[in-house]
């Protein structure tokens, strides 16, 4: 379990995020180390920096952890997020330029076979790359 | 249904009963399993200009093999044999649960 790369989800919905977390986990496995988090913590739509970085410590794996976020908002604040872990732990963290469903899932299935992270993100920046 | 095309590629064909197809599921469950093996490992509907790498979900998902078509594997090194046995059968039984 701990020698996968691990992801993280994040949505403006919790909805949206809990179901790509469904997903992975129902179409790679649970040998990946998977945290999702949505909404802000009104329960309204939003992206939370406290959150995030919640569900990076719960998904956190030595091999580093691959986020990966929808509109704006959770990009800019995931990288927030990224920031204000201790600086150890910071290169570890990488916030993927894909799809969040389809990044998620290749990023997952890219994660249990053991791969490294810039591997893990390559793979889910495939499908932004052409 | 293996046959040893020369002394370093194995080769297999299976048809993909599918119902639907290579969608995603069938997708992740290839990748997954290709990944376990140390060869080099392509794959394409029969017929198909381009090998497709068999590692690569990206492109597996990408490659639209339809219910009742032919996929072409061949891989090649140490363990070459196996992952196409490995690969023929998890297509063969239809993407099982718990494979891959």
């Amino acid at each position: 379990m701990t020698d996968t790369v691990g992801i993280v989800i994040v949505s403006h919905s919790s909805d949206i995020a809990k179901g790509t977390a469904d997903m992975v986990r129902q179409m790679v496995g649970s040998e990946v180390k998977v945290a999702f988090c949505g909404g802000n913590p009104d329960g309204g739509l939003g992206t939370s920096v406290p959150l995030i970085i919640d569900a990076i410590n719960a998904a956190w794996s030595p091999k580093g952890v691959a986020v990966l976020v929808d509109l704006g908002g959770a990009e800019t604040n995931s990288e927030m997020a990224v920031e204000m872990l201790e600086p150890a732990r910071r290169d570890l963290v990488v916030v993927c330029n894909a799809p969040i469903v389809e990044g998620a899932v290749m990023a997952a299935t890219e994660a249990a076979g053991g791969s490294s992270l810039a591997q893990v993100k390559a793979v889910a920046e495939e499908l932004s790359a052409d | 249904m293996l046959d040893r095309a020369d002394g370093q590629i194995f080769t297999g064909n299976v048809r993909l009963v599918h119902a639907v197809g290579m969608h995603a599921r069938p997708a992740v469950k290839l990748t997954k399993l290709a990944k376990k093996f140390q060869a080099q490992i392509s794959v394409r509907v029969a017929g198909a200009g381009e090998w497709i790498n068999a590692k690569s979900v990206a492109k597996i998902m990408a490659m639209r093999a339809a219910h009742g078509s032919t996929i072409e594997i061949k891989a090649s090194g140490s363990d070459a044999e196996a992952a196409v046995a490995a690969l023929v059968d998890l297509v063969a039984s239809d993407f099982p649960d718990g494979a891959g």
